[in-house]
């Protein structure tokens, strides 16, 4: 912030004197930090571009030639319709996700910001920041070969007692490789996101709000619930679309944890329903080639433009939130 | 100024007046029972934390060995127990020092045109365009960095220099991020006092703002490095497997710590007729996959470690 301060002088006397400071090697690295800058938004519309143009062969395919060139491609699908149960099966994992982890992380948050011990925050924060760390291809496995048959007698049991619930009925998978399990490892994968920022604006809760409930005989509850939350609505909001953005493309785990299918079921307990875009394109694309390599980079370009879409959105609401907030 | 109204209200309103003026057992319940709820979640994240760092630790531990880490996987079949990882390790290496390579310059030149020149619309769809590529899905990388190569190359390329530009994408974002930030935190007053002294611009950053915040700047670089040192996705889609040492990220396939891992998982046990002998483990694919797994846990927590403390130890005392 202090920067901008010392800015406007500075502007004023380069404009005055611009042969004087604004020549040679200033210039010139003035110059490469521009083009700098510059470099990122051409990599972004490189990505787009690279993608529609290797993708733009399956999208302008009539559905003979996708069933004919791609393999297991059902016979009369357009490729919105081959695609659409991929679609349903990511937002259904990233929504499920998001539904366990933004309770969850909201504690967390609160934790860190408001009830653990000053000295100690950093700490802890630093520890659920460790989760982020954590390779995907290590949670798939530790999901595989220790979470799912861990939990598989608790899904087993929702399924038997609760399977009148549209989610838990259907056929539950003995080997818990199904949409439930991928929800709560993408869950835990999420968390450190969904947290970091939630804490980050919930510490911004200006103190006088705080001092004020205080001061009025809240609890310590109340205090959250009617200065903090208040204040890091907009903020957890944004958070929470970050980590969907995340559950979105997140690939390793639901590749190796889920058994794959293509349908539009609800029964998150059952195996061989689901399947994410990117874990198809992942499990098919070293086996792929020609056309078929085309259909699953057009696959990836619908993951692109709804994980754009969705950090886009997130990204405002934060912007938004920055010049309104009134703490600032 | 809407939010000190809202949040401030409780004052004002009657309702709550009342609910303070009493003293209420309800309230201290809620109180309490919120405080419980939000100890466990914390507990909550902790669990998976800890299960998962002690399950690959125990499942690794037995499989790391001088030949496990010195050896690659070529001529190895079934379940046989010889072979290990020291093709993947290189892979890794090489693949990441080459990311790193590409998107440090980048981000760092970024971070700077952002803190110290940055102003209009240019600077301002920068931040925003590096915020939303943060979120840029790893594969959406690995199949961008395919597509650019497979227009020059032809679609059957596998090099490691493929997976560098895939990393990059998702790396780059990321030094910008945390380097910016660090940019920031170098006083004003460092730098009038350059300008005073007459140096240049671009030497009162190069000698002064980039030499005070060297130490953020190198945790920064080394936490990126952390984050896509254990990409699997991207690198399975533009380098490929290979079961023998390959040094040259500009020619053939490579194999890397997290592809291998993920490799390993997905054969399954080896059929061993007789039983477990010395030539012959049932399930030494899953015990490979959870040693590989141990040691690129291992190095992602020393990237983190390493990264905080050289803040720690390094950062000039400012103020």
């Amino acid at each position: 912030m202090s920067t901008t301060i010392s800015r406007p002088p500075a502007r004023g006397s380069r404009r005055r004197r611009s042969s004087t400071t604004d020549r040679g090697f200033n210039r010139v690295f003035r110059w490469i930090a521009v083009g700098a800058g510059a470099t990122i938004l051409a990599v972004l519309a490189a990505v787009a571009l690279f993608l529609i143009s290797e993708a733009w062969p399956a999208i302008m395919a009539s559905p003979e030639e996708l069933a004919s060139g791609v393999p297991r491609y059902p016979e009369d699908t357009s490729l919105l319709g081959y695609l659409g149960p991929l679609v349903y099966g990511t937002i259904l994992a990233a929504v499920l996700a998001l539904v366990i982890a933004v309770p969850v992380s909201m504690g967390i948050a609160l934790f860190i910001s408001h009830y653990a011990p000053r000295r100690l925050s950093q700490l802890l924060g630093a520890l659920v920041d460790l989760l982020a760390a954590i390779p995907s291809v290590i949670y798939g496995l530790w999901g595989f070969f220790t979470l799912a048959p861990v939990l598989t007698p608790f899904w087993l049991w929702l399924n038997d007692n609760l399977g009148w619930f549209p989610f838990w009925g259907g056929q539950a998978s003995p080997t818990g490789r199904s949409m439930a399990t991928v929800g709560i490892v993408l869950a835990i994968m999420i968390l450190p996101i969904i947290t970091a920022v939630s804490r980050e604006v919930f510490l911004q809760t200006p103190r006088l709000h705080e001092e004020a409930a205080l001061a009025l005989g809240a609890t310590r509850w109340e205090v959250v619930r009617t200065a903090v939350l208040p204040f890091g609505r907009s903020g957890v909001i944004s958070a929470s679309m970050l980590g969907l953005g995340r559950a979105l493309g997140e690939t390793m785990a639901v590749l190796m944890i889920l058994s794959p299918g293509f349908t539009y079921s609800l029964d998150i307990l059952a195996a061989g329903q689901h399947q994410t875009i990117a874990a198809y394109i992942a499990a098919d694309f070293p086996e792929s080639t020609g056309l078929g390599v085309n259909t699953l980079i057009a696959a990836g370009l619908a993951l692109f433009v709804i994980t754009l879409a969705v950090n886009m959105a997130a990204r405002w609401v934060v912007a938004r939130r920055k010049d309104f907030s009134g703490a600032n | 100024m809407s939010v000190a109204t809202e949040s401030s209200s409780p004052g004002g309103s009657p309702d709550t007046a009342r609910l303070l003026a009493t003293v209420d057992p309800a309230r201290r319940r809620t109180d309490r029972t919120m405080q419980v709820l939000i100890y466990i979640a914390f507990a909550l994240a902790m669990i998976p934390l800890i299960w998962l760092i002690w399950t690959v630790v125990a499942q690794g531990a037995d499989r790391i060995s001088i030949d496990f880490l010195t050896q690659s996987m070529r001529n190895i079949f079934g379940g046989d127990p010889r072979g290990g990882i020291y093709h993947a390790i290189a892979g890794t290496v090489i693949i990441t020092l080459l990311a790193t390579v590409i998107s440090v310059p980048i981000g760092i030149l970024t971070a700077i045109y952002l803190v110290e020149y940055g102003k209009g619309w240019l600077a301002r769809s920068v931040t925003f365009f590096v915020d939303v590529m943060t979120g840029i899905p790893s594969i959406v990388a690995g199949l961008f960095a395919f597509s650019l190569f497979a227009l020059i190359f032809g679609p059957s390329v596998r090099i490691g220099i493929m997976g560098a530009v895939a990393l990059s994408v998702l790396m780059i974002p990321v030094v910008v991020r945390s380097c910016e930030e660090m940019l920031k935190l170098v006083p004003n007053e460092l730098r009038e006092a350059s300008y005073a002294l007459g140096v240049p611009k671009w030497l009162t950053i190069v000698k002064v703002v980039l030499r005070t915040s060297v130490a953020g700047l190198t945790t920064g670089v080394l936490l990126a490095v952390a984050r896509v040192v254990g990409e699997t996705a991207p690198l399975l889609v533009t380098v490929g497997v290979t079961d023998s040492i390959n040094f040259n990220p500009f020619e053939g396939r490579m194999m890397t710590l997290p592809v291998f891992a993920y490799r390993q998982y997905s054969q399954g046990n080896a059929p061993c007729p007789g039983g477990d002998s010395a030539t012959c483990v049932a399930d030494i694919a899953s015990q490979n996959a959870w040693g590989a797994a141990l040691v690129l846990i291992a190095m992602v927590l020393a990237l983190n470690l390493i990264g905080r403390l050289i803040t720690r130890w390094f950062a000039p005392k400012l103020g």
